[in-house]
């Protein structure tokens, strides 16, 4: 995000990350809005609930008995050509999980925030990134917010980016960390929005004028209709959506660079970089985690070293040579991770060392479990985890077989 | 005016060469589900045999507009349709979920009855075959006491089943009736009445199995008969609280000739095991039932 100061009138309004959310899906004019209470996402549900009783928000509002539900209502709403929202955390998104995959299936440009929370057994409300991380496969575009006014410009966004290629976005937020904590945030006005966001045009629409029947049983190879045409069979279907994954790199970016535009906060990068131009220590965090290594490198900066941050805002696609072009001048990577691929490390870790792979860039890769169930994460304790990580620079052992954890065990 | 074999609609919504197996009663009432909304409906189609009916893509025998939604999300993916259509000002559609008896019975309950009370304007169309045919026979929550399947292969069910009509009763909605593939013009003036009633709507539709029941694909409509002159089944409706037999039933109950149950479980293979203490059990079960219905009925 970089700012730039624009010639307009701003209302700066102090909100949580929910309300700045409730506030992108208003401002995104969302027509139909189902979601069950979960915490911490309740308070986004309630709000445009309130949105719509008052007169506020023209949309119809479903009061769901479930997560699944919800995102099955979201799907076949849009199948109408409705502009969907939902929003979940943790069970929740688990419960979604099937239709997650039928959103994505059916490439409907369905729009959820995902409050990250962390998931049982056993109980526990407070923040960690399983629940998301563990969606990766499900064919969904994941962008992880670092602060509330990220998450308002993020759900607008979110619409046009899923709009343009036919994939469903999850714009994700740190539960607590931001989902309840208020900051200013910058609420552009509602004709602003009407003129980055256009309304929705659908290209699957289901009408008795035209009748077409979808998501039918599909055979694994292509088959011919009763026009004698070759359509795709299964496989086809899902290269189509991993295609329009890999080509949506362009299209997150165009939209992030026509925001900066319209509301001069450019968003012209899968990332965010804090210090990398010299750095040759780096840590890499997704969401508001990165930003208190922002925090960590202040004090590691005072210290003499050369230390930068790489946020992740784009999870899935994942910005591989991005990535790889930012890390080049890297000697240590410090990866941290609110969430673990059990049996192996942080999602995160995986996904930055496969994007090293072949690129002789022979950093250390070091990665950090941290902030399981709400576990707070202190700069101080990102910036010992880096202190303590610089011997590995002369032993030249560039990989560990498993992560760190930062716990009492 | 009454609708007979001769004023009823020529216009096919339901294709020939469907998938379905021979003798599928399914495949007759949803003909006439269709004839009767006239192609002014979207539908949405959990996994069942309704799902192999609809064809294989690119392929369909289907000339309506339809979604196939997950198992659990059928009567949640009618909400969304309905909400869309709202929300985009699209008027004079109906709605129409339609679910074998696992998609209603068992997995797809909790999104029926949170539509239901929600007082979703659809219409919800359970067809009965009385256990999961689609996936080889297993037994659901509608599955008799006493059936032989592809899950209680040696004893035969232990339960009975439980009475979903009711149960949708139960959530005051404005319309709910039974039906049966072989007395198509009954379904069919029941789907037409459903189709003018704003708010949820239930109509049970009874279909006969050929291969999971264990009959002749010959003997569909005859079962389906059997079904209704026993008392198995009972046609009936209600409309807004007011209890009405219908058809056959309505006929049997005015001459009072319900015959015993076992002449119908003597027609299938899948009753091969069922014990003279099921039978029993089932015809007392039957005639506390009927009883019931006569004493509610207002048109006797």
């Amino acid at each position: 995000m970089i700012n730039k100061k624009i010639d307009r009138k701003t209302d700066i309004q102090i909100l949580d990350g929910n309300h700045a959310a409730a506030q992108g899906a208003k401002l995104s004019r969302v027509q139909v809005i189902a979601a069950y209470p979960i915490t911490p996402q309740t308070p986004v549900t309630e709000t445009l609930s309130e949105f719509v009783e008052g007169g506020k928000l023209n949309a119809e509002y479903v009061a769901v008995e479930g997560e699944h539900s919800a995102l099955a209502v979201c799907t076949s709403a849009s199948m109408v050509g409705a502009r969907t929202f939902t929003a979940t955390s943790s069970h929740g998104l688990a419960y979604m999980h099937e239709m997650l995959h039928w959103a994505a299936g059916a490439r409907l440009p369905v729009v959820l925030a995902c409050v990250n929370r962390a998931i049982g057994a056993p109980w526990n409300i407070l923040n960690d990134q399983q629940d998301s991380i563990a969606q990766r496969d499900t064919g969904w575009i994941q962008i992880y917010a670092r602060n509330n006014q990220e998450i308002l410009d993020s759900m607008i966004q979110a619409y046009k980016i899923a709009e343009a290629v036919y994939v469903p976005v999850m714009v994700c937020y740190d539960g607590y960390v931001l989902s309840h904590t208020e900051m200013p945030v910058d609420v552009p006005p509602q004709e602003d929005v009407d003129r980055f966001l256009p309304p929705y045009k659908p290209h699957t629409i289901l009408d008795p004028a035209n009748p077409k029947n979808y998501n039918l049983v599909t055979l694994a190879n292509p088959r011919v209709n009763t026009e004698g045409v070759l359509c795709h069979g299964y496989m086809e279907l899902r290269y189509l959506l991993q295609e329009a994954l890999q080509h949506s790199r362009e299209t997150i970016i165009r939209v992030g660079q026509e925001f900066g535009v319209q509301f001069g906060r450019s968003y012209s990068n899968m990332f965010w970089e804090d210090r990398l131009d010299d750095a040759d220590i780096v840590i890499v965090a997704t969401g508001s985690l990165a930003l208190e290594a922002t925090v960590a490198t202040d004090t590691l900066r005072e210290a003499g070293h050369k230390v930068g941050v790489l946020g992740l805002r784009v999870f899935r696609p994942f910005p591989k040579s991005d990535v790889v072009k930012a890390l080049k001048k890297s000697r240590l990577i410090l990866v941290f991770d609110k969430n673990i691929s059990y049996g192996l490390e942080g999602a995160t870790c995986s996904e930055i060392k496969s994007a090293l792979y072949g690129n002789h860039l022979n950093a250390v890769v070091r990665n950090f479990i941290v902030g399981l169930g709400g576990r707070d994460v202190k700069a101080r304790e990102l910036a010992d985890a880096v202190k303590r990580s610089l011997p590995l620079l002369q032993e030249g052992v560039l990989n560990t077989e498993y992560p760190e954890w930062m716990c009492d065990i | 005016m009454k609708t007979n074999a001769i004023n009823l609609t020529e216009t096919e919504y339901l294709l020939p060469g469907n998938r379905t197996c021979p003798g599928c009663a399914l495949s007759l009432a949803y003909r006439h589900i269709l004839k009767a909304l006239e192609g002014q409906v979207i539908v949405t189609v959990p996994a069942s045999c309704l799902t192999v009916l609809h064809g294989m893509y690119p392929v369909t025998s289907v000339d309506v507009p339809c979604v196939n939604t997950p198992f659990a999300s059928t009567a949640a993916s009618a909400s969304g349709l309905v909400a869309g259509l709202k929300a985009l000002g699209k008027k004079g559609l109906t709605v129409l979920a339609i679910a074998g008896d696992g998609g209603t019975y068992d997995i797809g309950i909790q999104a029926l009855s949170g539509a239901a009370e929600r007082q979703t304007d659809f219409l919800y169309i359970c067809y009965d075959n009385e256990g999961y045919m689609n996936t080889g026979n297993q037994r659901s929550g509608s599955t008799p006491l006493g059936v032989i399947s592809g899950t209680t292969p040696i004893l035969g069910k232990q339960q009975n089943q439980k009475n979903m009509a009711a149960i949708m009763e139960a959530h005051g909605i404005p319309y709910v009736a039974t039906a049966n593939a072989s007395y198509p013009l009954d379904l069919y003036e029941k789907v037409r009445k459903a189709k003018t009633i704003e708010g949820t709507r239930f109509i049970h539709v009874f279909t006969p199995c050929p291969p999971g029941w264990r009959f002749p694909f010959s003997a569909t409509i005859k079962i389906g008969e059997l079904a209704v002159q026993t008392g198995w089944v009972v046609l009936y409706e209600v409309e807004d609280g007011v209890f009405r037999l219908t058809s056959a039933s309505e006929s049997i109950a005015r001459r009072g000739d319900l015959k015993p149950v076992r002449e119908y479980f003597e027609e299938q293979g899948r009753f091969n095991s069922i014990t003279e203490e099921q039978i029993d059990e089932l015809q007392d079960w039957i005639n506390a039932r009927w009883k019931h219905c006569l004493d509610r009925a207002t048109n006797l």
